[in-house]
């Protein structure tokens, strides 16, 4: 049955509407297997899995409050996810943007807390010190995949450890808040805290930078001759050699952007939330931003949905732990399912594709 | 008889790989299979492996009828084979290797018993290798050992080995010999794919020649010679109507003392000299491996030139970069075109521009304009696609080549390289490409081919220059020459 729908669709539609309706069909059915077997995990906990949905779902949106505290949790995973996926796009598989993010919440905070000036100068001067730091601690690893070949997966990820204890180290040394007791830094000037754009919320300008670098970044690969590039020496570095693309400066520039928007990830938080730089400013962004990045394909836009998603799951899960008594672990494994089911589902795309093709 | 395949036949979306093959082999042989790239060697040799099954032919081992369905069952029933890249763990020591894969999941690894029934082989075969060495340390003649070793190990009778003197230097060649002679005197049997003449007359007893899908001939080496062998492999007569002599004009190109290196660091190109004028086509003839490939690259700039001149148009473009090069109005149609020559992930329209100067010159791209380029390119040149949003992965090899050269010749090139242009196409095809670089060399543009097959060099070409061993040893107009000159001139006895 499902066979002759597709056949008598597929009639009706050309070649690429039929690809776009299969991808959107699959993608459907992904989630709603996610789902099936999240429920069954949920039942095998002894809970009911209507329940535990409707209690994620009351907590995620439940009020306006709650609904700005998703976006405030989706702004780094944008900034990070959208980093990860120009790096992937671009063969460079960066596992680092945890490290990036660290690094660019400390150049923030150095510039927060040292130089007092008007917001109009210092609040690009955050944004543009996050960016550097990150890109330029992205390419420690970066040259040295490309220079040496050394594998970058690798180096991204034992420097994520070298940046998370230098950013305690600085805010446990040098940089101590001298009147606080607690292992933070002082507090950024007035001038670099990003303005709160909805009263009596933590939401920040943040996800409004957030939002235009994704349509930056969608324009970039839809309009470009640079994204025509990155995508060419990631997909093929010797067929876009062959093509005359300079293979070396163009993994330099991607690398470079990649770490850079991840920095700005731990910009957001320093001068959108906490002010300061504190221990573990990021509770793992820069990992679940590469499932962010999977998610949506590596496509611009479909970041923003991925991110805002996976925030809308934490917020949601702490609420349901509150009032169901099932442990929010559990978005865990909601969180893992779509991603399998949604990565799994890519094999079979293509597979119909194949096969469409053949005909 | 050891192993009789009759009538083997084998399709690859629409063109015979192998057809109606007839392969027998004795006891104790040394069965060497000629042919160039695309004859059907692999292929024929694959399916009695077990990694094909045939569309059609019978398989016979030791007089019984076998279907070979895996490796696994090839294995099980003595057949073993060495690819031409190893298949082997860099970390593990020589010992792990061989044991890998001969032992079940659950059985427990009885290494002493192991070492000693392999110590005994090496003894008894008379191989140098240490057992503990980590394998990364060996040089790639030792690693082929290991790679036989371990097929002794399983107990292969039979063993196949694909070319299997292309890695290894003249030395380690000798060495090599000297074991397969050792195999053979212990009753095994070999059958040894390779396209190297010399060898093929010094090692073994009999050799099936395989042209085109189809086997030529087997002969006892005894009985024949490198000069014949050179012409069953490349063909004999002109079959398709030559290309008329076109008018000659001024030195588009000119290649001086030309030398580089090949993957391995080896001198490959060795004081390459040529000179192609304006309407001229060059045919390079020679066989696989001789530098053709580095040459090309060296030309279009895809490998450094380690000495020596490349002048276009008067502009020394010596070691420039290939972006650089093709800015010269030099347009590349490269041997590999699916990891060369296009993206299989990208789009019909995406592949259209890549290196094209129209599009890449400006920061923005213009993707309306790119459609138009593609959906013009893919009328003009009959591609059979569903449209230039579909993947590049979706065409047929021939429509992708067709792509490749319409976005090339678009380029209004003033110098074309074209290597191994219609390797693997259908006839069709084949005659359509060959239409379409008459028709630039018509318009005066200097073309380079290079080519394994001689008939597409002898139609086509101008002139004609063979290179041998990364040396043109000869070059001469095409009028004034035969196949079994060329053959002789190929096959370095000349």
């Amino acid at each position: 049955m499902f066979k002759n729908l597709i056949k008598k669709l597929s009639t009706e539609f050309d070649k690429n509407k039929y690809f776009i309706f299969i991808k959107l069909c699959i993608v459907i059915m992904a989630f709603l297997i996610a789902f099936l077997l999240t429920s069954i995990c949920i039942t095998a906990a002894g809970a009911n899995p209507f329940e535990v949905f409707i209690s994620i779902i009351k907590g995620a949106f439940g009020s306006p409050e709650r609904m700005t505290e998703i976006l405030v949790k989706a702004t780094p995973l944008i900034f990070a996810g959208l980093g990860i996926a120009i790096a992937f796009k671009g063969g460079f598989w960066n596992i680092g943007a945890e490290g990036q993010i660290y690094l660019g919440a400390i150049a923030a905070t150095i510039v927060g807390v040292k130089i007092n000036l008007s917001p109009f100068i210092l609040i690009p001067a955050v944004i543009i010190s996050g960016f550097l730091a990150g890109g330029l601690w992205a390419l420690i690893p970066g040259l040295l995949k490309v220079r040496f070949g050394i594998n970058e997966i690798i180096l991204t990820m034992m420097m994520n450890y070298i940046a998370i204890h230098t950013a305690s180290y600085i805010s446990h040394g040098p940089f101590r808040d001298p009147d606080g007791s607690l292992p933070q830094t002082a507090e950024l000037f007035k001038g670099a805290c990003l303005p709160v754009i909805i009263n009596k919320t933590r939401l920040h300008a943040g996800i409004l930078l957030a939002i235009f670098l994704c349509l930056l970044c969608y324009l970039i690969f839809k309009k470009t001759l640079l994204g025509y590039k990155i995508k060419a020496v990631g997909a093929n570095p010797r067929s876009a050699f062959y093509g005359g693309i300079n293979v070396f400066n163009t993994m330099i520039i991607t690398i470079f952007i990649s770490g850079g928007l991840a920095g700005l990830a731990g910009m957001g938080e320093v001068c959108g939330i906490h002010y300061r730089l504190l221990d573990g400013i990021s509770p793992g962004y820069g990992y679940t931003a590469i499932v962010v990045a999977l998610l949506a394909r590596l496509h611009a836009l479909w970041i923003l949905l991925a991110a805002v998603l996976f925030a809308s799951l934490d917020i949601g899960a702490g609420f349901m732990q509150r009032t169901t008594g099932i442990p929010s672990s559990i978005v865990c494994i909601i969180e893992a399912l779509i991603v399998i089911c949604i990565l799994g589902s890519e094999i079979l795309e293509r597979k119909l594709m194949r096969k469409k093709v053949e005909k | 008889m050891l192993l009789e395949m009759k009538n083997i036949t084998k399709h690859f979306s629409g063109i015979k790989a192998n057809d109606g093959i007839d392969l027998c082999l004795r006891k104790g042989e040394i069965h060497s299979l000629l042919g160039e790239n695309g004859a059907g060697k692999t292929t024929l040799m694959n399916i009695l492996y077990g990694l094909y099954e045939p569309d059609q032919g019978e398989i016979y081992f030791k007089e019984k009828p076998v279907k070979i369905k895996s490796p696994k069952e090839a294995i099980k029933l003595g057949i073993g084979m060495v690819h031409q890249h190893f298949m082997l763990i860099p970390a593990f020591s020589v010992l792990e290797n061989i044991v890998l894969g001969s032992c079940s999941f659950l059985s427990f690894l009885k290494l002493k018993e192991i070492r000693k029934k392999i110590q005994d082989m090496i003894n008894i075969y008379g191989f140098e290798v240490e057992l503990d060495v980590p394998v990364w340390q060996l040089s790639v003649g030792e690693q082929q050992r290991i790679e036989i070793l371990k097929t002794l190990y399983y107990g292969a009778q039979l063993l196949i080995l694909d070319e299997p003197t292309a890695v290894l230097t003249p030395k380690e060649t000798e060495d090599f010999f000297l074991i397969i002679k050792s195999l053979v005197h212990k009753g095994h049997s070999i059958i040894f794919i390779t396209h190297k003449l010399k060898e093929v007359m010094s090692i073994s007893h009999r050799v099936t020649v395989l042209r085109g899908g189809k086997k030529i001939e087997t002969i006892y080496t005894s009985k024949t010679n490198e000069f014949e062998l050179a012409r069953l492999m490349v063909g004999r007569g002109i079959t398709l109507e030559s290309k008329k002599p076109s008018s000659i004009g001024n030195t588009v190109i000119e290649v001086k003392n030309l030398y580089a290196l090949d993957d391995r660091n080896l001198n490959i190109l060795k004081d390459i000299n040529l000179k192609i004028r304006e309407g001229e086509i060059f045919g390079i003839a020679g066989v696989d491996g001789n530098g053709q490939k580095e040459l090309a690259e060296v030309i279009t700039g895809m490998r450094k030139a380690t000495g020596g001149k490349i002048i276009i148009n008067n502009l020394n473009v010596t070691n420039l970069n290939p972006g650089e090069i093709s800015m010269k109005r030099v347009a590349h149609i490269p041997e590999d075109r699916k990891n060369t020559g296009a993206i299989m992930n990208f789009t019909i329209g995406e592949n259209a521009i890549l290196g094209h100067p129209d599009f890449f010159k400006d920061f923005f791209l213009n993707y309306t304009k790119v459609k138009e380029f593609s959906d013009s390119l893919i009328k003009n040149y009959a591609i059979k696609t569903a449209g230039s949003n579909s993947p590049a992965w979706s065409l047929s090899g021939g429509n992708l080549q067709k792509l490749i050269i319409g976005r090339e010749l678009s380029e209004k090139p003033l110098f074309i390289v074209a290597v191994h242009p219609t390797r693997g196409l259908d006839l069709g095809a084949i005659e359509y490409i060959h239409k379409m670089l008459i028709k630039e060399c018509e318009k005066g543009v200097a073309i380079l081919l290079i080519s394994t097959d001689l008939n597409e060099i002898l139609m086509l070409s101008d002139t004609v220059g063979v290179i041998y061993k990364g040396q043109i040893i000869d070059q001469f107009p095409a009028k004034e020459t035969s196949v079994e000159r060329i053959g002789l001139l190929m096959a370095g006895v000349m």
